[in-house]
């Protein structure tokens, strides 16, 4: 099956919810093992750390969710204006379906950050350019839930959800570089793409197993969640009805 | 096993950061599965009684 096959079959609820309810599992399982590959790794085989002692095994859970929260708000708001500018149905779920892990996400980061900064700072929050725009971030999040929230037909709930996702987008450079723009407290950047990491590499690799590990659970949830928006956007499909979990529950 | 539990004296912001993830990333799992039978069950239940009152 050619690609563009695929994609166009995807545009199909039914073959949407199916596909996606075999994947989860997969996708879950390979989520448990890097999640737990990289928690041994991390906080049980990773040195301790010269400078900050134990405090920094923190990274191992704070670094892929602050990468997660700029990544899923990336897929959000591309998603988003797929279904803006071509009326797509599914990247119009996924978009709204993101938007909660999303969230988690930078809540995470924002909590293990503030565990982080006590001990080493001496301060749970400084309105640093880096918390700062990651907070903003959140409330992003927030509203973009909250606006498909108090819209009642979903359709133009999710475009209305798509225009506020690509304004936010503006935020993202702000959070990257805002270490490097800004005399900040918050450190630099540990990985780049283009330097070599300033990080050992019995603490690089579990830092990339989490990283992994966060990208499948998005996948996972992602998709459990678009299962969840599809079946209640179809609730009155013919298909949606003989679906042998509805037929005999 | 104490000294791993001790995290060098910084056991309550370790644990507490790797508690506050856990907590939030397993509602996230719950809550669609909890999502989806609901509306599996909603949607069966307006079936019988759309079949019983044609």
């Amino acid at each position: 099956m050619g690609i563009v096959a695929f994609i166009h079959r995807m545009g199909s609820p039914q073959y949407f919810y199916q596909v996606a309810g075999r994947l989860v599992p997969w996708f879950g399982g390979f989520c448990a093992l890097f999640l737990l590959a990289g928690l041994v790794g991390g906080l049980v085989l990773a040195p301790t750390d010269y400078q900050q002692g134990e405090s920094y095994r923190i990274i191992f859970i704070h670094v892929p969710s602050a990468w997660m929260s700029m990544f899923i708000y990336m897929v959000m708001a591309t998603a988003g204006l797929l279904g803006l500018v071509w009326r797509v149905k599914l990247a119009e779920v996924i978009a709204i379906s993101s938007a909660p892990i999303g969230a988690s996400f930078t809540f995470i980061a924002l909590v293990t950050g503030s565990l982080w900064g006590k001990p080493m700072w001496g301060a749970w929050w400084v309105w640093d350019a880096r918390l700062t725009s990651e907070l903003i971030l959140l409330f992003l999040y927030l509203g973009v839930i909250a606006l498909y929230g108090a819209i009642e037909d979903k359709r133009v709930a999710a475009r209305a959800v798509a225009i506020l996702a690509l304004v936010g987008v503006v935020n993202i450079p702000i959070i990257h570089y805002s270490v490097e723009w800004w005399n900040t407290l918050h450190q630099p950047a540990t990985i780049t793409k283009f330097d070599k990491p300033s990080i050992h590499v019995s603490m690089l690799i579990p830092l990339l197993l989490m990283a992994l590990g966060c990208k499948l659970y998005y996948a996972t949830v992602v998709l459990m969640r678009a299962r969840c928006e599809v079946l209640e956007r179809e609730r009155n499909s013919r298909w949606v009805e003989t679906l042998p979990e509805v037929a005999k529950p | 096993m104490k000294d791993f539990f001790a995290m060098g004296g910084y056991a309550f912001y370790v644990w507490t950061s790797y508690a506050v993830a856990g907590v939030v990333l397993i509602a996230n799992i719950l809550i669609p599965i909890r999502l989806r039978l609901r509306l599996l069950a909603d949607i069966a239940r307006k079936m019988r009684r759309a079949r019983r009152e044609p």
